[in-house]
């Protein structure tokens, strides 16, 4: 993954919060307090504005970084935090080399998982993130070594979107919809929602010519 | 069966705009008392940072005024970060309100016990304390309708921080240490127990429309301050029923000592009457009385709310001889003053 391959992730990930903005905040009304969409789509487009400023020459573990921190500082709530320290994580991860390899990707999302789990503590099977996060990396490790990394990847979006859909009959442990209880049952879990939506844009980011 | 949501009516000139108007209002409100930092949506005690003096910043979402910006001020918080509405703020908006309180003695962070809350305070505090400032947290979580166990985020912040802003706001302005002021706040939060009740649901100025439908003879039981929906539905009973169902968990859980004397809080969550809040706190007088605890001290009005939605929680704050005092103390906010 070079520099370019990079912005059109975050800008991929961008519309396609966007474009899902109501249905994530449908989502979160349900077990939460209906304001997951405006969050994420107020600070992906703060995100869009850094990579205006960003000169070209940024390598990606430094343009992961920045739109990390800019995270932070635009969309509050959990989300910030939570998304902020996955950036950082895998920018840090991937340090200044221009181009990112195969196995530098796959690690630098395990430790954008870890440092999300490390931070919220929340374990798969809490109706989180995680639970799409999770399982979309370690599809990502077990496929890319044989299938190659668009493959890797496409197993990676199928898996965070069964994480997804598998958050429907859970629990909820972690965040606000833990204080329903027995109610957050039956009810997708939003956060899971635009983490897959997220690794989705990493597909198609690297999809196309480098 | 769910009909389509209802637009709720507001005063409102743009959704995006909501926070940062209500804050120019503040400014132009409370000039001799607060001002306003418009770019960090913060809300400054006018003479801060007080030298020598703990300052106390607070925040989070907004929608729940006047909890926090409405208390700031002498003997309460030296300054308030909002967020977007029911939205946690972010570090650089309490690390600049660390800033800018800093008299010199250390700075407190009062923070409610949601997760964004308490994480961006966490990231805050860690960039005040790389500057070389010396910063403690106290979080809250008096809300007894949430099982705090592995299976939850832990129980709420509600109506106990407005008791620990004013306790240990008043601790501060006596000149205690850091230490000294944060222990009040969490011997406030150890003290307190609060359950809340909502008649109907709220509307954030982003959707218009209410977040949770509720039939005509419904409550929610067990809410919090974000609209979110309770622990449980049940049918709308006697006044006197409602306030039996939330004293029971709270006393169960504060259990407190024979003879007690307590502050009780009946706060209103944005859309009930001042009518209804005092008949509840008569419910809550003659309960209490029943169960041989004794009021020394009292509050009724909306102070941390959940936009316009109609209900109420009542927090119960066991008393000693200290908290009373600082209760008594002189406090010169927006929504809270006295003894001045």
């Amino acid at each position: 993954m070079d520099s370019a391959q990079t912005a059109r992730w975050l800008r991929e990930s961008s519309s396609a919060i966007a474009d899902n903005k109501d249905y994530l905040t449908q989502l979160d009304a349900a077990i939460g307090d209906a304001d997951h969409g405006s969050n994420m789509t107020r600070g992906f487009a703060a995100v869009e504005q850094k990579l205006d400023e960003l000169d070209g020459g940024s390598p990606p573990g430094r343009i992961l970084i920045a739109a990390g921190q800019t995270l932070v500082s635009t969309v509050g709530g959990a989300s910030g935090p939570l998304w902020g320290t996955a950036l950082r994580r895998a920018g840090r991860a991937m340090g200044d080399v221009e181009q990112v390899d195969d196995e530098g990707l796959i690690e630098a999302l395990e430790a954008a998982v870890d440092g999300v789990v490390e931070l919220g503590a929340a374990q798969p099977g809490d109706k989180t993130m995680v639970d799409a996060l999770r399982p979309a990396v370690d599809a990502l490790r077990a496929e890319t070594p044989e299938g190659g990394l668009a493959r890797g990847l496409a197993a990676a979006t199928a898996a965070a979107e069964e994480g997804m859909q598998a958050t429907v009959p859970m629990l909820a442990r972690k965040g606000r919809a833990s204080y329903l209880g027995e109610r957050s049952i039956g009810h997708q879990d939003p956060g899971a929602t635009s983490a897959a939506l997220i690794i989705g844009a990493l597909e198609r980011a690297l999809a196309g010519p480098a | 069966m769910s009909v389509a949501a209802q637009v709720v009516k507001k005063f409102i000139n743009d959704p995006e705009t909501v926070v940062p108007e209500a804050l120019a209002g503040v400014a132009a409100a409370h000039p001799g008392l607060v001002r306003v930092d418009l770019e960090n949506q913060l809300v400054l005690r006018a003479e801060a940072p007080v030298a020598g003096k703990v300052g106390l910043v607070s925040g989070g979402g907004s929608g729940h005024e006047p909890l926090h910006g409405g208390l700031v001020g002498l003997g309460m918080l030296d300054a308030a970060c909002a967020g977007a509405v029911f939205t946690s703020p972010v570090p650089d908006q309490m690390a600049a309100a660390t800033r800018a309180v800093d008299g010199g003695a250390g700075v407190l962070h009062i923070v409610k016990n949601y997760t964004g809350d308490v994480l961006n305070f966490r990231m805050a505090a860690e960039l005040a304390e790389d500057e070389g400032l010396r910063v403690d947290s106290v979080v809250i979580d008096d809300d007894v309708a949430v099982q705090d166990s592995l299976y939850t985020a832990g129980r709420r912040g509600v109506g106990a921080t407005v008791l620990a802003e004013k306790l240990a706001g008043a601790r501060a302005e006596q000149g205690a240490s850091l230490t000294d002021v944060a222990g009040v706040a969490r011997r406030v939060n150890e003290r307190a127990r609060s359950f809340g009740v909502a008649l109907t649901s709220c509307a954030t100025p982003a959707s218009g429309t209410p977040i949770f439908d509720l039939g005509s003879d419904e409550i929610e039981v067990g809410v919090g301050i974000h609209g979110e929906p309770g622990r449980r539905r049940e049918k709308l009973g006697t006044a006197h029923e409602i306030v039996e169902m939330m004293l029971d968990p709270i006393l169960e859980d504060l259990r407190p000592a024979a003879g007690a004397s307590v502050l009780a809080f009946v706060n209103g969550l944005g859309g009930t009457p001042l009518l209804e809040l005092y008949l509840l706190f008569n419910e809550v007088a003659q309960q209490l009385g029943a169960r041989g605890v004794s009021i020394a001290r009292s509050l009724v009005g909306n102070y941390i709310t959940s936009l316009e939605m109609a209900g109420a929680s009542i927090t119960l704050l066991e008393l000693d001889d200290e908290l009373t005092a600082l209760w008594d103390a002189p406090v010169k906010t927006a929504a809270l003053r006295w003894g001045v």
